[in-house]
């Protein structure tokens, strides 16, 4: 056995210590979490992980009568379709990311309250869950980018593909970030998960999710807009995937920083939560 | 010497705010904080400045020490409250202390529960991994103990169905089974080896026992059964209202928390000092002091009555109250309880008050008795309200006759049966 192990616990707390070392040495039960959600999602359902596909479509079709055919927004020339079914799955990814974490503590309280394992591997493996779940919801679109490539509606930037994971990863982290720096919050005022829905979708018509970056103007708007954090990576995303997007370097400055911010920020928040959170749950 | 150390806890204190959160908390958050930052004194920290209770604290564990060595199986026993729980839930670091230092040599598995992140929807088998893997092992090493988990469970052909399908007898057992194969040096147990039926019962703990003497590996353990601490245990720690009050022998600490009449000389009992049931809360009447009449120790002959002082503080005026006293034995069972007639406490000013009971024990043959005391009263649909109550107030002592054998006899003599000849 040895001294391989020694823990000390003290009643002060190292603000930077992001415990990430632990959190990899539990990197099997991230990955069961994981499977887990899987699992039990799609239990007693008709239509099982069919949903995965059908949520996207339905969205994305009434996205297309309101904003495409009603308000008449520009879709920056790529059929309807494909513009919305993109958008809603990267915002989806981002979303469900994000409000999944923001009640990390609330909704584990009994897990937490009985055993400790690394917190982290909760927000982690919810992030994670979500990028499965983006995969599988392009599906459809990729089906769709097939049959435009060959009529030629519609080109990727080819190369620009090989960014895609670094864009996941990018606003993966971001999403996991403000998660967990709300579920700081969460944890003792609850009413603050009912904010949480309603700030995201406001923040989702702040951002090109159902219109392009291109539409954008030089109001006050339109500056908020580009300086959203969430923007750059949907308007790369798109300009990857689509052909079509806007790039601002100054947007991308702004994302990049946001998202280191926001992580390191959420995590030390996270770990000073973690510690008593459970007298107060 | 860490080499032989497996927990050191160095003046652990763990505070907890009383009363509960919301709108009000989070105006004195920003109090505290804005009154933080200007340098000045927290506004809040004054106890008694709001008619609320947040802000008020309570310790509940209340500067622990505590060395314990590899390989011991150490026992915490002590009433609700004592601050056992808390003091397990820091070592598994579930919360954090409020002040002091422990390190801890080894991996530590806490089962604060059986179960913990079982999911119904998962099959057995499933819900192994995950629960394996929520106390910290790796997918090799639940792999590779699979098959000896599911043998100790007796599970058998039902690993692979959905655990919701389980008897919660099953579960337990499935539950208690990943938790005994962990390869952790350290385990941290509360309450959990009272599951399953006997035969399973007797099988955690020689499992746990084995865990000890064959493996060397150190156990921390809670319970309110004796029994069970003293079959696992070889050293016991007895905490009261957050401190240690007794580290060492097993049979001597249970004797300690058993005979909670500390301080007293046996036959005078300062009521005050002991744990009151929580419905005392409403303050009508308290017992603060309890005095065996005439008698300088307390044991007592056969058919001597029990008798006893008791003295109350009355804070309003009560009608129809019932004295409750409650004889249990030394393994902490219940053996009876007397009821009193009903006394009327209405004609009487506030104060204290004495009030004499006497209780025949004719029937009682031979042993080591606690006695609980209560004070009930009817309320207006007829309900019993709980007034006051202490548990294990006093001890008594019946030696009996030396032709009475307990073990095999019991405790009471039931009044005389009728015997005749009839053909």
């Amino acid at each position: 056995m040895g001294n391989t192990y020694h823990k000390h616990i003290s009643a002060k707390h190292k603000l930077f210590d992001l415990k990430l070392d632990e959190v990899w040495r539990y990197k099997d039960l991230i990955l069961l979490f994981v499977r887990r959600s899987f699992a039990v999602s799609y239990k007693q359902t008709i239509l099982g992980p069919a949903w995965l596909f059908l949520n996207p479509l339905l969205t994305s079709v009434m996205h297309m009568i309101v904003f495409g055919n009603i308000a008449k927004l520009s879709t920056d020339g790529v059929p309807q379709l494909l513009f919305y079914l993109t958008g809603t799955a990267f915002w989806n990814f981002f979303n469900s990311s994000l409000s999944g974490n923001a009640n990390t503590f609330t909704s584990n309280a009994g897990l937490f309250g009985k055993v400790y394992f690394p917190r982290l591997t909760v927000p982690i493996a919810n992030v994670l869950t979500n990028v499965i779940k983006f995969a599988i919801a392009m599906i459809l679109p990729v089906i769709l980018m097939v049959i435009y490539c060959i009529t030629g509606s519609v080109t990727p930037h080819w190369w620009c593909l090989l960014l895609v994971p670094v864009i996941l990863l990018w606003i993966g982290l971001m999403a996991m970030g403000c998660g967990i720096l709300v579920s700081g919050l969460t944890a003792k005022y609850r009413d603050l998960s009912v904010l949480v829905s309603f700030g995201m979708s406001l923040w989702m018509y702040g951002t090109p999710v159902v219109y392009p970056l291109s539409q954008l103007d030089n109001t006050l708007l339109g500056a908020f807009i580009k300086y959203n954090p969430v923007t750059a990576p949907i308007e790369l995303f798109r300009y990857a995937v689509l052909g079509k997007g806007t790039i601002l370097p100054e947007s991308i400055l702004v994302s990049v920083v946001f998202t280191v911010l926001v992580t390191f920020l959420g995590i030390i928040v996270f770990h000073k939560v973690e510690r008593t959170f459970m007298d107060t749950v | 010497m860490e080499e032989t150390k497996a927990i050191i806890i160095n003046g652990v204190k763990k505070k907890y705010r009383l009363g509960s959160i919301g709108r009000k908390t989070l105006q004195r958050d920003i109090q505290s904080r804005w009154a933080l930052l200007r340098g000045k004194e927290d506004p809040n920290s004054r106890i008694g400045a709001d008619s609320g209770l947040y802000g008020q604290t309570f310790m509940a564990l209340d500067v622990i020490d505590l060395e314990i060595n590899r390989g011991e199986a150490v026992g915490i026993i002590g009433p609700n409250g004592a601050g056992k729980s808390t003091l397990l839930k820091i070592i598994s670091q579930i919360t954090a202390p409020t002040e002091g230092e422990i390190d801890i040599y080894g991996r530590v598995t806490s089962m604060l529960e059986v179960g913990t992140g079982f999911h119904g929807e998962m099959t057995g088998r499933e819900n192994v991994y995950m629960n394996g893997a929520i106390l910290g092992m790796t997918k090799k090493e639940i792999d590779e103990r699979m098959e000896e988990i599911i043998s100790f469970s007796e599970i058998g052909e039902f690993i692979d169905t959905p655990v919701k399908r389980y008897s919660s007898g099953m579960f337990v057992k499935l539950a208690f089974s990943v938790a005994a194969h962990l390869n952790s040096e350290i385990m941290i147990m509360d309450e959990v080896l009272a599951v399953g039926d006997m035969a399973f019962q007797q099988k955690c703990l020689d499992k746990m026992r084995e865990a000890v003497e064959v493996d060397g590996r150190t156990i921390l353990y809670v319970s309110h059964n004796m029994n069970t601490i003293r079959r696992l245990c070889k050293r016991c720690i007895v905490l009261n209202q957050g401190k240690i009050i007794f580290d060492g022998d097993v049979e001597k600490a249970i004797a300690l928390y058993m005979d909670r009449s500390l301080g007293g000389d046996g036959v005078n009992i300062d009521l005050t000092k002991l744990n009151h049931g929580w419905q005392s809360k409403n303050q009508k009447i308290t017992m603060e002091h309890l005095k065996l009449v005439d008698k300088t120790s307390a044991v007592y002959e056969q058919k001597e009555p029990l008798l006893f002082d008791l003295d109350v503080q009355l804070k309003e005026k009560l009608k129809d109250v019932q004295v409750r006293i409650t004889l249990r034995t030394d393994t902490d069972t219940g053996l009876g309880t007397s009821w009193s007639n009903d006394i009327d406490m209405s004609g009487l000013e506030k104060g204290t008050h004495v009030i004499r009971c006497k209780m025949d024990l004719s029937t009682v043959a031979k042993g080591v008795f606690y006695i609980s005391i209560g004070i009930y009263q009817k309320d207006e649909i007829g309900r019993e309200m709980m007034l006051d109550h202490v548990t294990r107030a006093f001890r008594i002592e019946i030696p009996g006759t030396l032709d009475w054998e307990t073990a095999a006899q019991g405790n009471i003599r039931f009044p005389a049966a009728e015997a005749n000849v009839v053909s």
